[in-house]
């Protein structure tokens, strides 16, 4: 359901609170004004463990003056900026496409759609990413520094490529039982303890080469669009599908997104060095 | 000047990562459901946002916090500076590495809370409870789950321990918790596993752990190096799990028993 681009109502209060009220409620100019105050008050809160860290431990422990200040304040401006404008581009753009589709899903009615859909989104938004692309490449370095394949640059680029694909047939299997999942109302828990078995048993015979990389590849394959979407698709399936609870069957998307690439970048190693 | 290279740089690389999702969006939308998009010049807006706002985002990352996070991971893990500190020849224990468990803590803390994927599972998650899950409570619990992650991993790189130990130990630990918690915040416990290490986490983590697998005698970086990004998506499932039971049991023990006759 298509909503207006809501002004986040905890925040008002305290925001608002030294104001007078009539202006920013009742002029279209003085809302759009306050989300843009509220937006980067929060992501101002949002950056300030990180500079407090760094501050902390260059002042006490290194004891050095930061170096390139000015790059450091710029940059920050920029974080603060790109992250407000990405929290706003969030809730009018990326929420209300993943529940309308969830909505269209539902009501077309065909399972096969709905598969093909959820493996698409899977391999797509995972096949490119960027983080995914360094740890493939990574791992053939390793791959043939311990002599497991051909030093060889082709070989290592078939390797990384070979990898790459792997994981993005993981993910879009994982989104593939995930949304069944929420069809079914099957407990997330039996599939996840299933898997961190499987994920056990296989560290056992896995390659060791492979294991640091394989427990890795689960976290870098959600990327910051995917989440919202994959997110938003989820609850919006077990918001329209009668019976289903969005809180306990709408989750759970993005955990087997982490967990089944661990099972298959283990199952690659075992593939391609054995 | 560089520096608006690097944005449209970065604004087309991120472009390059948006296209495929929104043409799959598009195609089902268009093709498969024949219908048009609701709202559109709305998301079009938002997606602008969405694209300008991450890019803003990656290249302020670059160009300040990372240099600086990658330079002290560097610099506190330098063995001449660990002598330095400790005031010890050579021969350094485990407990000489202090200020770099807690430098490994905090940066997992402070980077988990600014990680976009995670606000916007905490936003889905306080809407869909009506609010009993606050947004900023739960990006607080899941912080300290990477926070206690990371610091362990570490830990675990310094004194050289398998790797396969810790995580076997954390996957009962998840498994147990999921048998006592409450049902409703397990799917939301996983996720937050999977959404802590993105776009802020990994490459100040990542050099943390290759830069202490170098510097540790005995410790080889293709190895050792990597597994602290599995810590940090194993321990914050760990942590939201124990925030729901340690909510859940206050809240039954302040509900009065029924008197037994």
């Amino acid at each position: 359901m298509p909503r207006a681009p809501a002004v986040p109502a905890r925040n008002i209060k305290s925001v608002v609170a030294g104001f007078n009220n009539t202006f920013f409620r009742a002029t279209a100019t003085g809302r759009i004004l306050l989300i843009v105050v509220v937006r980067l008050r929060d992501a101002v809160v949002d950056l300030l463990p990180i500079v407090l860290v760094i501050g902390f431990f260059q002042a006490v422990v290194i004891r050095e003056p930061l170096p390139q200040v000015g790059d450091v304040l710029i940059g920050s401006l920029f974080v603060v900026v790109g992250l407000s404008l990405f929290v706003q581009g969030l809730e009018t753009a990326l929420f209300p496409i993943g529940e309308n589709l969830a909505e269209a899903l539902a009501r077309k009615g065909s399972l096969a759609w709905l598969m093909i859909f959820s493996f698409a989104l899977g391999f797509a938004t995972t096949v490119a990413e960027p983080s995914l692309i360094a740890v493939a490449a990574e791992s053939a370095e390793i791959a043939a520094g311990s002599g497991l394949i051909d030093t060889s640059e082709e070989s290592q680029k078939g390797y990384a490529m070979g990898l790459r694909l792997f994981v993005a047939v993981s993910v879009g299997l994982a989104i593939v039982i995930g949304v069944f999942r929420i069809l079914k109302g099957y407990p997330i828990h039996y599939l996840i303890i299933g898997g961190y078995c499987l994920v056990m048993v296989m560290t056992m015979f896995a390659p060791k080469q492979i294991i640091g990389i394989a427990y890795d590849a689960g976290g870098v394959t959600t990327s910051t669009v995917t989440v919202p979407l994959v997110t938003a698709l989820g609850v919006g399936l077990a918001t329209v599908i009668r019976g289903r609870n969005p809180l306990v069957d709408g989750f759970g998307l993005i955990a087997m997104a982490s967990l089944l690439p661990m099972v298959f970048v283990m199952l690659y190693g075992l593939l391609v060095f054995s | 000047m560089s520096l608006l290279i690097d944005f449209g740089l970065t604004l087309l690389l991120t472009i390059r990562d948006v296209i495929p999702i929104v043409a799959l969006i598009f195609f089902f939308q268009l093709v498969v459901f024949r219908a048009s998009i609701p709202r559109l010049p709305h998301v079009l807006v938002g997606l602008v946002f969405v694209i300008l706002g991450l890019s803003m985002f990656l290249i302020g990352l670059e160009r300040a916090l990372f240099p600086v996070g990658e330079a002290m991971a560097r610099q506190l893990s330098d063995p001449d500076f660990i002598t330095h500190l400790s005031g010890k020849e050579d021969l350094l224990e485990w407990t000489d590495y202090g200020w770099i468990y807690l430098f490994a803590a905090t940066i997992g803390f402070a980077t988990t809370i600014a990680e976009p994927s995670l606000v916007a599972v905490a936003i889905k998650a306080q809407e869909v409870s009506a609010g009993t899950i606050d947004r900023q409570g739960l990006r607080i619990v899941v912080a300290v789950g990477v926070a206690f992650g990371i610091g362990l991993g570490t830990f675990r790189i310094v004194s050289g321990t398998p790797l396969y130990l810790y995580i076997l130990v954390g996957y009962i630990i998840v498994i147990i918790q999921t048998i006592y918690a409450p049902r409703q915040v397990i799917a939301l416990a996983y996720d937050s596993g999977g959404v802590t290490t993105s776009t802020v986490t990994v490459p100040i983590v990542a050099a943390l752990g290759i830069g202490l697998a170098k510097s540790v005698p005995g410790r080889d970086p293709a190895i050792d190096g990597f597994g602290l990004i599995a810590f940090a998506s194993l321990f914050p499932i760990i942590s939201v799990l124990a925030y729901a039971q340690y909510t859940d049991y206050r809240s039954r023990k302040k509900i009065p028993r029924p008197q037994q006759s």
